[in-house]
């Protein structure tokens, strides 16, 4: 690791920006209004199995979910300090924020690498 | 960004940053100031959204009951309604998000630099290419 982690943070939360930016309203809309409310209709089961479980739509999906993650642990610890003004305790926020976004990125990894 | 604070580590034997002394609510004294902080809280949906995505392969994974489950819960009031903001927030950090790209994308050819328009429109591009794709694969059936 780099001593200082700034840069590679700051890297990880463009990146997740600029992936949720181009993919999630897509994904939302599909996924989350059109298929579930009927609008229209998704893929069987069967298919959608065979899509995730597909090595490229796993290497995929992690990108999808780990980099969003990290956008949101880097713009959040910020939007923490500055809304409430902290002088003290930054560190314990980006802690928490970065250490959430990692443990994420493991549950991904570990969820998507055992999918079967 | 204009609002980095400054954490007071690094501070020492340096003369140190005055901070103007700001209310709780300085957010909702002016427009840009809350449009600011609105931008940096539609991080919240994309950190939701890609947890609800780990959710959904979780499902998938666990076979077609539990799968179609999941999906009969996403349709639920509450949850399609939490949908909507999520999309409507995560369709403001791309709109934000994408118009940021020419302060940090630059690109010249010859002695010219590609102006803003053209590469946030490339982005944008970008995006309606890429979300055809995706929508081409999930409606094949």
């Amino acid at each position: 690791m780099a001593r200082n982690p700034t840069p590679l943070m700051w890297t990880l939360f463009g990146a997740g920006g600029m992936l949720s930016a181009l993919l999630f309203p897509i994904h939302i809309f599909l996924l989350g209004l059109a298929f579930p409310l009927g609008w229209l209709e998704g893929p069987s089961y069967e298919s959608l199995h065979a899509l995730v479980t597909h090595p490229i739509t796993r290497l995929y999906l992690f990108a999808f979910i780990s980099l969003p993650l990290f956008h949101w642990a880097h713009r959040f610890r910020y939007t923490i300090n500055d809304l409430f003004q902290l002088k003290q305790g930054t560190g314990i926020v980006a802690g928490i924020c970065y250490g959430a976004a990692l443990v994420g990125t493991f549950t991904a990894a570990y969820t998507l690498w055992t999918l079967s | 960004m204009g609002f980095e604070v400054s954490d007071g580590t690094h501070d020492a034997g340096r003369p140190r940053l005055y901070r103007r002394p700001m209310p709780l609510g300085w957010w909702l004294q002016n427009g840009a100031y809350f449009r600011f902080v609105v931008r940096e809280l539609t991080c919240v949906f994309v950190g939701l959204f890609a947890v609800l995505s780990l959710w959904q392969v979780r499902a998938l994974g666990q076979g077609a009951e539990e799968y179609a489950r999941f999906v009969e819960r996403l349709g639920a009031p509450a949850f399609a309604a939490l949908s909507g903001v999520t999309l409507v927030a995560v369709l403001y950090h791309a709109v934000t998000f994408l118009n940021l790209t020419p302060t940090i994308v630059v690109i010249r050819i010859g002695q010219q630099r590609v102006p803003g328009w053209a590469i946030a429109g490339a982005h944008y591009a970008a995006a309606v290419v890429l979300s055809g794709v995706v929508a081409w694969i999930l409606l094949q059936g």
